[in-house]
């Protein structure tokens, strides 16, 4: 056992921690910077080399789709899509259910029993449908889907933040504070925010990975981003009309999309080991 | 107990009536109308369907009206079908969606259940761990792609099973799609037997029955099965939004005529009264099952309803 100490000698220490970041990190570097590397573009067709398998020599080397265009650039833009929504999502939720959680384990009393009412409320939703029912009545606008993305996934991170606020309030400094007289929003803002990091961060790695979930399944229904585009949901339902003559298709974008949710689901699990450990001296 | 119920019971409805006028709104907010047609409608036919739909009365009048309708089983017309109420669509296609959905719950909670057993029984050996790593898996692979993956597998290239949804009937349609709806349920309802039955086994009164002599197969089975499958109990409800969640993918995959295939049908057709109707049901769905669950968690855990 190595005897570092402090957040960030923990972390460091964490063998899943550090391989899932790295690979994660590998698989965004890959993303962002794989396809100035190749000389093909996610538009260009080519009729003589339709559903390709990979090959080295060709220059394509995940293949070809049903129309010629180049599998590992459009992979590689499908990567870049769904991980852009995740975060941008995952942003969305985090502000709203920071915001919300810490008001009503502030607040406490009436308004807390409200707004924590109105979450179980929303909880019990069908949410999934409710985003088909929007992305059918507005079009499928790419902002819509962050935003819906979003609006769902703040529950778990409002409930989780209300929890923790409600013992942080009644630490020692955060009296101090209330007694020397420092507004509520202040102590909200520098005394109780800064001690939520931990916990924030660890569900943030597992909203990351939902949010990824809801924007691939809206892509498969063909509900979410639109052609030329691609997200890796959307190849891979390509995948599934191509896979008797190329299973290929199906294959890649299928085998990376789990990757990515795997190694995020570990990399949430691990740190949630490593920030438990504080708790517990 | 039965204040418990009726307490549960009457804190649902505000839900579902949220559900249903935010479902309602969404669809009377969107640009265009349920009749937008690109060649265009001549001015005088737009008005006459929407005096024939009830459209041109005052929102809050559809909403009252659409309310009272819903309350009754009547879910109004569909606008692409021209004949076919919403209703009997919905009645044409819930049956094989409930079957589908109903034998995945029960497999999930079967296999979920015995493979949570074991690992925990063994726990830290490399079942366990083996069991945990496939646990892992299986939550993070998503349905729509187990799903097309096993088809590849065991219809394209083993041609054991059919690959679609064949006309002639049988069981064997019924395997793959029940198997890829239910493997992530196993997978999560494995994790919370695990965590659950470890959680119990280290308790006292466990020790104390190892003490007066009982084997591990009672311990289990009279003193530590039911405390630990409260965890388990208490997922039911959001396992089974996501199995229907799941389903939508599901019929879509398999080509089988259920109910989230009519609903992404009705979505790509702009049908809005089906996918209003779709959404209500499935909230009444959810709803009702989240409470059901709930009421039998106070039977069985009689600390929960003193909250």
């Amino acid at each position: 056992m190595s005897r570092r100490t402090g957040l960030r000698g923990r972390l460091a220490g964490n063998r899943t921690v550090v391989f899932c970041l790295a690979v994660l990190g590998l698989v965004a570097a890959v993303a962002v910077f794989g396809p100035w590397l190749s000389r093909n573009d996610y538009l260009s067709t080519n009729f003589d080399l339709v559903l390709d398998g990979p090959t080295w020599a060709g220059g394509h080397i995940f293949g070809t789709d049903q129309l010629g265009r180049d599998l590992f650039v459009r992979t590689m833009l499908g990567i870049r899509v769904t991980i852009a929504v995740a975060l941008v999502a995952s942003a969305v939720s985090l502000v709203i259910g920071v915001f919300y959680g810490m008001v009503a384990g502030y607040a406490r009393g009436w308004l807390d029993a409200v707004m924590m009412r109105f979450v179980d409320t929303l909880y019990a939703m069908p949410f999934i449908f409710l985003v088909i029912l929007l992305m059918v009545a507005f079009g499928r606008n790419f902002l819509l889907i962050f935003v819906a993305i979003g609006a769902i996934n703040w529950l778990d991170m409002a409930r989780i933040v209300r929890g923790q606020t409600l013992s942080l309030r009644e630490k020692e400094f955060v009296e101090a504070a209330r007694v020397t007289g420092v507004p509520a929003p202040r102590i909200m803002l520098r005394h109780i925010a800064p001690n939520l990091i931990g916990v924030v961060v660890v569900y943030l790695t597992l909203t990351i990975p939902q949010a990824i979930l809801v924007e691939s399944f809206l892509s498969f229904l063909g509900l979410g981003v639109q052609e030329p585009q691609t997200s890796l949901g959307a190849l891979v339902h390509d995948g599934v009309n191509q896979m008797e003559g190329a299973p290929h298709l199906l294959l890649i974008p299928a085998v990376l999309l789990a990757a990515i949710l795997l190694l995020f689901n570990f990399l949430g699990d691990a740190l949630r080991d490593v920030f438990d450990a504080r708790q517990e001296p | 107990m039965l204040r418990y119920a009726l307490l549960r019971v009457l804190g649902a409805i505000p839900t579902l009536l949220l559900v249903i006028v935010l479902a309602f709104l969404m669809v009377h907010a969107a640009p265009g109308g349920p009749f937008q047609d690109p060649r265009g409608l001549p001015p005088e036919t737009l008005k006459a369907l929407q005096e024939a739909y009830g459209l041109d009365q005052p929102l809050l009048v559809q909403l009252w009206r659409y309310l009272s309708h819903v309350v009754r089983g009547d879910f109004g017309p569909s606008y692409h079908y021209v004949g076919y109420s919403v209703g009997e669509l919905i009645r044409g296609t819930l049956p094989v969606s409930l079957l589908l959905g109903t034998l995945a719950i029960l497999l999930a909670v079967l296999a979920g259940v015995a493979c949570g057993t074991l690992a925990a029984l063994r726990r830290n050996s490399a079942l366990d761990r083996l069991l945990m790593g496939i646990a892992m898996t299986g939550i993070s692979i998503p349905v729509f792609v187990v799903a097309p993956v096993l088809v590849l597998v065991f219809a394209v290239k083993l041609h054991w099973l059919p690959a679609g949804w064949t006309g002639s009937g049988g069981l064997a349609r019924l395997v793959l799609p029940v198997i890829a709806l239910a493997l992530p349920q196993i997978a999560y309802i494995a994790r919370l037997t695990r965590a659950g039955m470890i959680d119990v086994l280290g308790s006292d009164y466990i020790r104390t029955a190892r003490a007066q002599g009982l084997g591990t197969a009672a311990i289990v089975r009279y003193h530590a099965f039911r405390p630990a499958l409260v965890p388990v109990l208490s997922y039911l409800g959001p396992a089974i939004a996501a199995i229907l969640t799941g389903a939508v993918v599901i019929e879509e995959v398999f080509g089988i005529p259920g109910l989230g295939e009519l609903f992404v049908r009705a979505a790509g057709n702009r049908d809005y009264m089906v996918v209003l109707g779709v959404v209500v049901l499935y909230a009444v769905l959810v709803v009702a099952l989240n409470l059901a669950v709930d009421i039998l968690y106070g039977v069985i855990d009689p600390r929960v309803r003193r909250r």
